[in-house]
């Protein structure tokens, strides 16, 4: 009898704590930097494309949501001729960005891509790709390692020396 | 010929403001239970979220109105109207404010009893009409825990009858200019709202709906309107039980400086947000508890009310 008017009590008090609802258009939640939301694709500091063709975001991914086929430039240089992510059958598990081996594709914090029709939710290369570097701002691959593509030239990389003269007499 | 028009828009009124308050107090009922578990509950239609109200009875009118091949159609169709007519009839009898009632006959609350109980046949014929095992056991249910507690529901109105000397509801309300029946008639006033829940079939009381052990009882085969119709009649019988109990035990629209009617709608809806809040805060008992507690307690304490009540006023008042 008193519990229960006391149980009356404590559920009536309870009109006056704090509300738990988060109003969500105008209100949102902090997302961390490295929350794992929408993918895209990032270019390097020179504005080309980060991402080499390599499959291997393909290969990682457990739902299969990435298609892509490789190309070459004249320069030699490779990348995808298209490269399409289904976000229908994405679960967001940051397996293609661990993959990478160039940062190029990257999930970001944004998480609202709601659309009325299911053909929309398959992103191409052009709604994948950004102007910008992403999370990892001072890394480029071709500037660190791999074939001359044309981005520069032989032993001018970050990690390289200048090639030996394999013909000169100096040491 | 004045007064059978004036009678009609009384009629009207009183249904328009019922039909609006119940359809209301669906949006009521979400934003108060929000409020207690720290929630905001619909806010988003319109200011503050009445344009849920709206939303909520375009949908229910858009959908299908299945009736089962299995189910015995005619009675499944009378099944919901009753419920809504018999707790709308029954606030014929009620005193907005002095003369404003669309009938202060003098067996009133007599009918209130009656009508109350009529809506025991919605349930029954509805489960009965689904023939369907659910809907069977929970409208069984239904008319067990109905039926017992219609017993001391009349019991402990008694008392208020004794002290005022009338079945009249304007009376009822006149008698407690000094003094609201709800200071002597403490016990009734406890032993009537019990009976209340169980009556409408509020929450602790919602046996006959049980939803995790028997679908949703009586109305688990009723869809579209037919089904907004029990939740509806359900509104307006909390409606009608509050505004009873403001009537018999809380001075109905006696108050100081705002109008009669202001303090009859202040005091019913403060009732309807205790029915709230009791949903929002007890559990279901078990149907044998239920079944206990109305005939081992509450019968006994209405009776015991009741007799206290006569002696005294025949030993202070000599009989009259």
């Amino acid at each position: 009898m008193f519990t229960t008017i006391r149980t009356l009590w404590r559920v009536f008090l309870h009109a006056f704590r704090r509300r738990v609802t988060i109003q969500y258009p105008q209100q949102r939640r902090y997302l961390p930097p490295r929350w794992r939301g929408r993918i895209i694709l990032s270019r390097d500091k020179c504005g080309g494309e980060r991402c080499v063709a390599c499959y291997l975001c393909a290969a990682a991914c457990p739902v299969d949501c990435i298609a892509l086929q490789a190309t070459q430039d004249a320069q030699g240089r490779r990348y995808p001729k298209f490269f399409r992510i289904n976000f229908s059958r994405c679960i967001f598990c940051g397996y293609c960005e661990e993959a990478c081996p160039t940062y190029a594709i990257q999930l970001t914090p944004d998480y609202e891509m709601s659309e009325y029709h299911r053909p929309g939710m398959v992103y191409e290369k052009e709604d994948l790709l950004i102007d910008g570097q992403g999370k990892y701002k001072d890394y480029d691959f071709y500037q660190e390692a791999g074939v001359a593509v044309g981005v520069k030239d032989k032993g001018q990389g970050g990690n390289e020396r200048p090639p030996v003269d394999v013909k000169g007499l100096m040491p | 010929m004045s007064e059978v028009i004036g009678h009609l828009v009384m009629i009207v009124g009183l249904l328009a403001a019922l039909l609006t308050v119940a359809s209301m107090l669906i949006w009521g009922e979400r934003r108060l239970l929000a409020l207690f578990q720290d929630r905001y509950g619909p806010n988003r239609v319109g200011p503050l979220g009445l344009g849920q109200v709206v939303a909520d009875i375009v949908k229910i009118l858009s959908k299908e109105d299945w009736i089962p091949p299995f189910a015995d159609r005619a009675v499944f169709e009378i099944a919901p109207a009753v419920i809504l007519i018999a707790t709308m009839t029954a606030f014929a009898v009620v005193p907005f404010a002095p003369g404003l009632a669309v009938a202060d006959i003098n067996v009133g609350l007599l009918f209130f009893l009656a009508m109350s109980s009529m809506s025991v046949y919605s349930v029954a014929l509805a489960g009965w009409s689904s023939n369907n095992k659910y809907a069977l056991l929970g409208s069984m249910r239904a008319i067990g825990q109905m039926v017992s507690y219609e017993v001391f529901m009349g019991m402990s109105l008694m008392g208020v009858v004794i002290q005022a000397g009338s079945f009249r509801l304007g009376d009822i309300v006149a008698a407690q200019e000094h003094l609201w029946f709800c200071v002597p008639q403490c016990l009734g006033l406890a032993v009537f709202f019990i009976a209340g829940l169980a009556e409408t079939r509020r929450i602790p009381y919602d046996l006959p709906e049980a939803e995790n052990e028997l679908v949703a009882g009586y109305h688990t085969e009723y869809s579209g309107m037919k089904f907004a119709s029990f939740f509806l009649g359900e509104y307006v019988g909390v409606t009608l039980i509050s505004s009873l109990v403001v009537t018999l035990f809380l001075g109905g629209w006696m108050g100081p400086l705002l109008p009669p009617v202001a303090w009859f709608l202040l005091k019913t809806f403060a009732l309807v947000a205790l029915f709230i809040l009791i949903r929002g805060s007890l559990p279901r008992p078990r149907y044998d508890q239920l079944m206990s507690l109305g005939w081992k307690i509450m019968l006994p304490l209405s009776l015991a009310n009741l007799l206290a009540t006569g002696a005294i006023v025949l030993a202070t008042e000599g009989g009259r």
